[in-house]
């Protein structure tokens, strides 16, 4: 029977640098968010393995950037990042479905008049 | 959640035993509604993102295909990282550089898909590291001369790319994501290979010699690189079932072919194939048959370069294992130093 905590992306301790010496390579996993350029948001690239978050920011520089992709970086914990649940897609969002009033194509009275 | 075993034993009923009984059937419950999403979104052709519900064997699959991957580009650094020092100019050693660099960010970007699926890091490297996982097959033969990197470049990396644009369209997200990105990044790679054969194809006649030996060589194992013949690949079915995998190893292949005999005609160069011709009926060229038994020979362990390839992999993290543990010393130090500034602090 598969549960659906086997199913959650299995992500190490974010930030948390484990102190037993053996356990020392286990690197936290970062998200990188790249700017690709000014005026633009930060998208998710990926994600990388790094001690700290200034080597996070180096590796992302070096992995995500090769080709003039950047003009800006951020790095997040893995750990640090709260999402929704994707088993309560339906309901969730929910409260969004059914409301086509929101959106200009539902208004149809003003086809033809001009600037409307 | 819980952890309870669904089978339940014909005990008598207490308050424990009706709990189980509860708690299996919501677990049931859970799993038949995740399988019902899980089909509709591979029959609608959408996406299956890392926190889905999917079955386990889809989720095994697509980790061993992933990871498998990774690793190919990964031993890939190896034999054209060999010829940086002996590149024969210093545009061609920064272009081999550079393509190298891209080969560890492709693994890199694999390892991070397949690591969504709940294998962690460290696991995948060590099945590599144990020989447990594979990689690619043709990374095992030797590139003798410099001619063997544009033949890689070309016809390896053009194989490669064959196979990879499809997976774009991968069913699994991340897969697909980091596909995308390789396949953008991967087109110089061919090129570059390509033009490394063109100057040695139009330079002295030992040059144009070296080209046609190269491309000899890394024909047939080029055109296995997409996997026995459908007949012999039981998996393919159900991993174009579950659209991880668009088109056939045969459809590729073909594919592949139809797409090289002009671009080694335009190279002046031979392809070794005897059988090889235009077939009007069907549309496409004809090629003759592959050495399947020298294919799982070298599939098995038994290729020219399994064992150095394995050993120079072992060699370069071991003698790397410091630097890992030095960082993460560092990265440990400053956070007990912050920490202990901001006790003062406070």
């Amino acid at each position: 029977m598969t549960k659906p905590e086997q199913n959650a992306e299995q992500i190490p301790d974010g930030g948390v640098i484990a102190t037993d010496p053996a356990d020392r390579s286990l690197w936290p996993l970062w998200e990188v968010f790249v700017r690709s350029s000014r005026g633009l948001s930060h998208v998710h690239a990926g994600s990388l393995h790094a001690p700290d978050a200034s080597m996070a920011l180096r590796n992302a520089r070096d992995l995500y950037t090769r080709r003039n992709e950047g003009t800006s970086i951020w790095v997040v914990p893995t750990a640090e990042i709260a999402a929704s649940d994707p088993d309560s897609k339906g309901g969730y969002f929910e409260s969004a479905q059914g409301k086509a009033y929101r959106h200009a194509t539902y208004y149809t009275q003003s086809e033809g008049v001009p600037h409307l | 959640m819980s952890t309870q075993s669904p089978t339940l034993h014909p005990v008598e009923e207490t308050a424990a035993t009706e709990q189980i009984s509860e708690d299996a059937r919501a677990a049931a419950d859970e799993a038949r509604v995740g399988w019902e999403r899980f089909e509709q979104l591979i029959a609608e052709d959408k996406r299956v993102e890392p926190r889905d519900w999917m079955p386990d064997n889809y989720r095994k699959t697509l980790v061993r295909q992933v990871s498998q991957h990774a690793h190919s580009e990964i031993i890939g650094m190896q034999p054209e990282g060999n010829w940086i020092t002996r590149a024969p100019s210093l545009k061609r050693k920064a272009v081999l550089m550079a393509k190298v660099q891209d080969e560890a960010g492709h693994g890199l970007y694999l390892y991070s898909a397949a690591e969504t699926l709940g294998t962690p890091r460290d696991e995948l490297y060590e099945q590599l590291y144990t020989g447990k996982a594979k990689y690619s097959s043709i990374f095992n033969y030797p590139a003798r001369t410099w001619a063997d990197i544009g033949a890689i470049g070309w016809l390896v990396d053009g194989a490669a790319i064959t196979n990879q644009v499809p997976l774009c369209r991968a069913s699994y997200g991340p897969y697909g994501r980091s596909m995308v990105r390789i396949c953008k990044e991967e087109s110089f790679h061919q090129r570059q290979g390509w033009e490394i054969l063109y100057s040695l194809s139009h330079g002295t006649e030992e040059q144009k010699q070296m080209a046609q030996n190269a491309v000899d060589r890394f024909y047939g194992p080029a055109l296995q690189m997409f996997g026995p013949p459908d007949d012999e690949s039981p998996n393919s079915r159900q991993s174009m079932a579950w659209n991880i995998k668009r088109f056939s190893n045969d459809e590729l292949r073909q594919r592949f072919v139809d797409m090289i005999v002009p671009q080694a005609e335009a190279l002046g160069l031979r392809l070794p194939d005897p059988e090889l011709k235009w077939n009007e009926e069907r549309g496409h060229y004809d090629y003759g048959d592959l050495d399947w038994d020298e294919f799982f020979s070298v599939v098995k362990g038994n290729g020219p370069l399994n064992h150095q390839r394995l050993a120079h992999y072992r060699a370069a993290r071991d003698n790397g294992a410091w630097v890992r543990e030095a960082a993460a010393a560092y990265a440990a130090k400053q956070q007990q130093t912050e920490y202990d500034a901001a006790l003062l602090a406070a």
